[in-house]
C-alpha cells in the first residue's frame, strides 16, 4: 500500500522533476512540495517505503548504499531545507522544524509501515520524529546517531569537528580517508551545495552543539524496533554513545560495522544496507 | 558634540601581549593556553598602554579601543573597560570601541547599558562602533555563524531603540533577543545617541552601512582595495539622500613618525608586527561555516579551509602582492597600510593617500603594535601630534 501512494504521489501535480532521463532505473530528483518548502528528493526503487535522511555533509556519497536499498524499497531520501538546493524560509530554524516537515511529508505521501533510517545528523532528525509521532514509521535504523547529551558538562561527546584541521576532521570521520571526496576536483556549483550543507548543519546544530537537551528523556516514547549501527572506527561519536543510545531506546539492538567511521553507510554500503535488510526480516539480533 | 575641523585622528592600540609571541607558531588565538599569559607582566601592559591613551587626551588625539578573545595579539577581551578607565582619566578627547561584538555578546541591553554610562561619565565624548567580529571569534564566543549578521542587526536595531526610547519599558520578542521590559538607565548623553561606527571590508558592507547613516571604518585595505569600499559608501549615501561628508569614512593605518626618516621606519617595522602576526590563525577558526555566503566558502573549501584569501588581496600600488606576515615598511607604504618617516614624509604619504582615496574623517593611527617600546610609542604619538596633526586642519 504505501508503495503504491508514493508512485501515485509521484504522478501527482505538486511533483515538479527536475532530472528527466529515460532510463528508468535512473533515479529521480525531484522537488516535492511540502509545508510551503520545495523539497529537493532522491526517489528511487521500488517496494515498500523507506525514508532516509541524510547526514550533515557527504550527501553525494550516499549513492551507493541509496541504489543498494532501493533494490528492495521505495527510497525517498530529502536534502533539509537549507542544505543542496533546497530552500529554507527565515523562520524555520531548529531540528523541531525538520522533524514535523518530514512527519508532513509522511502524511501528503500516505505512507505507511515506514522504515525510517537516519545518519549522523539525519539520525538525530529521525529520533526528533520518532519521539512525536509512530504511526507511519514501523521501524527504525539509526547510523552514528546525533542528538543526544549523556556525558558530564565538561565532558564531549561529540567531537567538535569545527575545531580540527580539515585532515584531522577527514581522518576522523572515516576508516579510510581516501572515502572523502576530493573536493579540489569538483566543480564551483557542486562545491557550492556542500557549502550549503555545512552553513545549514550549523545553524541547526551549534549549540546545544548537536544535541537537543530534552530528547534523552523522551526516548521512551520509540515504539518501533530501532537498530543502532555504527561505524567502529567513528572517531567523531564513539561506538560507546551508540550502545548508551541503544540502552536508552526500548526495543533497540546495537550493532558495530568493522572498518567504518562516522558513516558506514559510505564505507560499507552493502554490510549496511544488509544489516538493514535482516533487521527489517527479524534476524541479526543481539 | 563640537563640530569637527579638519581631520580627526584617533589613537589605536590592541593592547598586545606581545611577551607570549616568542612562543607560538600556527596560530595566535583561540587554542593558545593562557599558561603563556603572566598576570604580573600583564598589568604592567595594561597600565603602560592606558598611559599611552591617557597622554593622547593632553596631544589632542582621540582614543579607539577594540577586543578580541582568547588572543595573544590582542588582550583588550572587554573593549568597555579601558574606556571606563579614560572616561574618568580624560577631559578632552572622544572614545570609541570599535568596537563591540553585538552578534557575539548574548546581551544587547547590557551593551546599550555600558554605552550609555559611559557616554554619561564622560559627558558626551563616546563613539560607539559595532563589529561583526572577525571569523576567529566564533569559536571563543561559541556564536552561531550561520545566522551572525541577521543577530547583528536584530542587536543593533535593539540597542539604539533601548538608547532612544524614554517613556518607560518597551517590549522585545524578536528573532534572537527576547525582554519582557526594556527601560534602560542610564539614557545616554548625546541625542538621539552616541555616533555609530562599524568596520567595514568590502564595498558591500559599506553600502548596508551607508543605507543606515552609520560612520565606516576601513581598516587597513590599502591603495587598491579601499577607493571601492569609499565610493560605494558615497554612492549609496547620496542615493538615500544624505550625502556623505568626511566624517562619516575613517581609515586606519599603521604610523610610525621620528625625527630622522630612519627612527620612523624602525618604529613602523615594530608596529607592523601587529600585522605579521595577527592574522595567524589555524584555518578551521578563519572559515566557520556560514560566516561568509556559500560561494566563498565553496573557495575555500576547494582550498582545503586556507584562510589567506584576504592577505593575497593586498597589493601594493603598482600592483605587487603583499603579504601581511612578511611584509616589509617599505611595501607597506606602498601598499597605504603604513605612514611612515619624518613628519613631512608621513603628511606626503597621508596627503597622496587622502587625494587617492578621495578623503576621508578621520584616520585612526595605529601608533602601538608589537613591539615598540612605550618611549618609542610616546614620541610617535607626541611628533604626530606636534608636526603632523597641524596641517590636517585643511583636510576632513
Amino acid at each position: 500500500m504505501g508503495a503504491r501512494a508514493l508512485r501515485g504521489f509521484r504522478r501527482g501535480r505538486n511533483l515538479v522533476p527536475t532530472i528527466a532521463t529515460a532510463d528508468v532505473k535512473e533515479p529521480l530528483m525531484e522537488r516535492i512540495d511540502v509545508s510551503g518548502i520545495a523539497l529537493e528528493t532522491w526517489i528511487a526503487g521500488e517496494g515498500p517505503p523507506l525514508l532516509f535522511l541524510h547526514g550533515g555533509d557527504y550527501f553525494a556519497q550516499n549513492r551507493a548504499f541509496l541504489d543498494r536499498l532501493a533494490r528492495r524499497w521505495r527510497v525517498v531520501a530529502p536534502r533539509h531545507p537549507g542544505f543542496g538546493a533546497t530552500p529554507r524560509p527565515d523562520w524555520f530554524r531548529s531540528v523541531h522544524d525538520i522533524a514535523y516537515l518530514y512527519l508532513d511529508l509522511l502524511d501528503r505521501l500516505n505512507a505507511s509501515e515506514v522504515l525510517l533510517v537516519g545518519s549522523s545528523f539525519g539520525g538525530w532528525v529521525a529520533l526528533e520524529m520518532a519521539v512525536r509521532a509512530l504511526d507511519r514509521v514501523t521501524r527504525l535504523a539509526l547510523i552514528d546517531s546525533l542528538g543526544l547529551k549523556f556525558r558530564a558538562r565538561d565532558e564531549r561527546d561529540i567531537v567538535d569537528i569545527y575545531a580540527l584541521p580539515a585532515a584531522e576532521a577527514v581522518r576522523r570521520t572515516f576508516f579510510d580517508p581516501a572515502a572523502a571526496p576530493d573536493y579540489a576536483a569538483l566543480d564551483d556549483a557542486a562545491v557550492e551545495e556542500v557549502a550549503r550543507d555545512r552553513e545549514a548543519t550549523v545553524l541547526y546544530g551549534w549549540r546545544p552543539f548537536m544535541h537537543d537537551p530534552g530528547l534523552v528523556h523522551w526516548l521512551h516514547r520509540v515504539r518501533a524496533p530501532t537498530l543502532v549501527l555504527w561505524g567502529e572506527n567513528d572517531g567523531i561519536v564513539a561506538p560507546d554513545y551508540g550502545r548508551k543510545l541503544c540502552a536508552a531506546l526500548p526495543n533497540a539492538r546495537f550493532r558495530q560495522v568493522a572498518d567504518a567511521g562516522h558513516y558506514p553507510q559510505i564505507e560499507r554500503p552493502e554490510v549496511v544496507a544488509d544489516l538493514i535488510e535482516a533487521f527489517v526480516r527479524g534476524e541479526g539480533g543481539q | 558634540m563640537t563640530e569637527a575641523t579638519g581631520m580627526r585622528v584617533w589613537h589605536f592600540s590592541e593592547m598586545a601581549y606581545h611577551p607570549a609571541w616568542e612562543y607560538l607558531d600556527e596560530t595566535y588565538r583561540v587554542t593558545v593556553p593562557n599558561r603563556l599569559y603572566d598576570p604580573k607582566i600583564g598589568a604592567d601592559l595594561y597600565h603602560r598602554y592606558l598611559d599611552e591613551w591617557a597622554l593622547c587626551d593632553e596631544l589632542g588625539i582621540n582614543i579607539m579601543t577594540n577586543e578580541h578573545h582568547a588572543t595573544a595579539t590582542c588582550a583588550d577581551s572587554v573593549c568597555t573597560i579601558p574606556m571606563a578607565i579614560l572616561a574618568r582619566e580624560t577631559k578632552r578627547v572622544r572614545l570609541l570601541a570599535l568596537g563591540m561584538p553585538i552578534a557575539n555578546r548574548e546581551n544587547p541591553i547590557r551593551v546599550a547599558e555600558e554605552y550609555s554610562m559611559l557616554d554619561v561619565i564622560s559627558r558626551g565624548r563616546i563613539d560607539m562602533g559595532f563589529v561583526k567580529g572577525v571569523p576567529f571569534e566564533i569559536s571563543p564566543a561559541n556564536s552561531n555563524p550561520a545566522d551572525l549578521m541577521e543577530r547583528f542587526w536584530e542587536a543593533h536595531d535593539l540597542i539604539l531603540k533601548a538608547m532612544t526610547s524614554h517613556d518607560g519599558p518597551f517590549s522585545w520578542e524578536g528573532t534572537h533577543f527576547h525582554y519582557r521590559s526594556v527601560n534602560i538607565w542610564p539614557r545616554p548623553w548625546q541625542e538621539p545617541h552616541p555616533p555609530v561606527w562599524m568596520p567595514v571590508g568590502s564595498p558591500g558592507s559599506a553600502r548596508e552601512a551607508a543605507a543606515r547613516g552609520i560612520t565606516i571604518g576601513v581598516l587597513n585595505t590599502g591603495w587598491v582595495l579601499t577607493p571601492p569600499i569609499f565610493e560605494a559608501y558615497r554612492k549609496t549615501a547620496a542615493e538615500a539622500g544624505r550625502p556623505a561628508t568626511p566624517d562619516k569614512l575613517a581609515y586606519m593605518a599603521l604610523i610610525g613618525v621620528g625625527r630622522t626618516r630612519e627612527e620612523g621606519w624602525r618604529r613602523a617595522d615594530q608596529i607592523l608586527g601587529y600585522s605579521r602576526t595577527s592574522g595567524i590563525v589555524s584555518p578551521q577558526f578563519a572559515n566557520p561555516p556560514g560566516y561568509v555566503a556559500p560561494a566563498m566558502a565553496a573557495q575555500a573549501i576547494k582550498a582545503a579551509g586556507v584562510g589567506g584569501a584576504r592577505a593575497t588581496r593586498l597589493q601594493t600600488r603598482d600592483g605587487k602582492p603583499i603579504n601581511p606576515r612578511t611584509v616589509s615598511v617599505e611595501d607597506a607604504i606602498g601598499a597605504g597600510l603604513v605612514f611612515a618617516g619624518t613628519p613631512d614624509d608621513v603628511w606626503d604619504q597621508l596627503r597622496a593617500f587622502y587625494d587617492h582615496v578621495g578623503g576621508f574623517g578621520h584616520l585612526l593611527m595605529m601608533g602601538q603594535g608589537g613591539h615598540i617600546s612605550h618611549a618609542d610609542t610616546v614620541d610617535n604619538l607626541t611628533l604626530f601630534a606636534n608636526e603632523v596633526l597641524p596641517r590636517l586642519a585643511e583636510l576632513g
